[in-house]
């Protein structure tokens, strides 16, 4: 652990750190501020001055508070959780407003200057005491400045988790087509948490309507491999097995070709090149107690 | 040991699964709807499994046997309210299930039980094979 690598007791440290924090508070926070002012990274257009001494003040102060407990290592303690709020809110706030984690970040590393300055009015007579305070203070800005990208990284990740989730509903809805026929069309690529999903709201679908016959039209899946073939033909052996039948359209002459080279057996499901011909022959065939069975056709009307 | 029901509609019989089936309950099952066909001279089956939330491959052979073995004696089958879950769970097993025709719903399953009825076919074990 840092603190057995100094000569320091931990308490004088402690003492020799944070007596300065408190004495020249004014000065660091002014020090800092001008600091956070003139970087490259300042986006004034993104955040007042006025917002950005208040996020510096109860920065230091919680800063202040953490490093008093005594300890300067270990962020994830309890005497941490505050300032870790305080720059989660920070890290959250700038990412909203459009600030990259490295600007994010260098509202915590600008404040090692002034703090390093504070370290050295304060008189450190002896050099080496000087050096190892200024590296913990280093070590623990370091810490608390890569909690921040942490966060945004956190936050981003998020979204996307979102609207992966959106994105997986908005495409595969079921329709329902006509009187006893849905529709499903499916857009892009099929994995297999997609088909299950796809899968079981379909099957879902088809109990709920109470409909016997269901298009899959892949027109928007841009490569069927055996995979995916496999994925389809299970769903249409269990759409059978309830008792409604399946067609498979929207078959590219491209995926055609495919299928037969893989040698994927389509002998047990109907296909058709387009979704308007999957209906036609659904309509044709529509009104039949037996869809799955031509042999119990009830006799032309 | 409970006893599945069958009740008579028509000429039909109706049985309504909705208890984890055992082998003896199975056997039994059997053993009852064969005798009940012959004695009632039943022209169709309607197994009914809405209520069976999960299946193994037990099951679905059991369905696909007591299918054949009323088809044999000369009654149409059809099983009908297979929830998806089963269905995709049987189709995952692997299970061989030709032989057993099935509906949506108790409509549906009679609607194509009158149709078997009104429209027999001469090859009585033809019928139903997919």
């Amino acid at each position: 652990m840092m603190l057995e690598t100094f000569n320091l007791s931990p308490q004088t440290m402690i003492t020799s750190i944070t007596k300065p924090l408190l004495d020249q508070r004014n000065e660091i926070l002014q020090e800092w501020l001008q600091q956070q002012l003139a970087a490259p990274t300042r986006r004034a257009d993104l955040i007042s001055e006025t917002e950005l001494r208040t996020e510096s003040e109860s920065f230091l102060k919680a800063l202040t508070d953490a490093i008093q407990s005594g300890n300067l290592s270990d962020i994830l303690a309890p005497e941490y959780k505050p300032i870790l709020e305080i720059l989660a809110r920070v890290s959250r706030s700038r990412g909203i407003q459009g600030f990259s984690p490295s600007e994010t970040a260098t509202f915590v590393f600008s404040l090692k200057q002034p703090i390093l300055s504070a370290l050295r009015r304060a008189g450190e007579h002896d050099s080496t005491e000087l050096v190892e305070d200024m590296w913990a203070v280093n070590v623990l800005l370091d810490k608390l400045g890569l909690y921040t990208t942490e966060v945004y990284q956190e936050s981003r990740e998020q979204v996307i988790r979102r609207q992966q989730e959106e994105m997986l509903e908005l495409s595969t809805p079921v329709v329902q087509l006509w009187e006893g026929i849905l529709a499903l069309p499916l857009i892009g690529t099929l994995d297999s948490e997609r088909t299950n999903v796809v899968m079981e709201g379909l099957l879902q679908r088809i109990v709920e309507t109470g409909s016997e016959l269901a298009i899959i039209d892949i027109t928007g899946v841009p490569t069927v491999d055996t995979l995916v073939a496999q994925h389809l033909l299970k769903t249409v052996a269990a759409a059978r097995l309830m008792g409604a039948d399946c067609i498979i359209s929207g078959i590219r002459p491209q995926i055609a070709q495919t299928m037969v080279h893989l040698q994927i057996d389509l002998s047990a499901v109907t296909t058709r090149a387009t979704m308007a011909e999957a209906l036609r022959f659904a309509l044709k065939r529509g009104g039949s107690p037996a869809l799955g069975d031509p042999k119990h056709s009830p006799a032309p009307k | 040991m409970e006893k599945i029901p069958i009740l008579k509609m028509g000429d039909f019989l109706l049985v309504t699964i909705q208890v984890d089936m055992h082998d003896q309950m199975a056997a039994a099952l059997q053993d009852d709807l064969t005798s009940k066909i012959a004695e009632l001279n039943a022209k169709g089956v309607l197994i009914d499994i809405s209520s069976l939330d999960i299946v193994d491959s037990f099951i679905g052979r059991m369905l696909a046997n007591t299918s054949t073995m009323a088809r044999v004696l000369g009654a149409a089958t059809v099983v009908v309210g297979m929830q998806p879950a089963v269905a995709i769970t049987l189709v995952e097993l692997g299970v061989n299930l030709s032989g057993m025709r099935t509906a949506l719903n108790v409509e549906r399953g009679m609607a194509m039980l009158r149709c078997d009825v009104d429209n027999p076919d001469l090859d009585g074990a033809a019928r139903g094979h997919d």
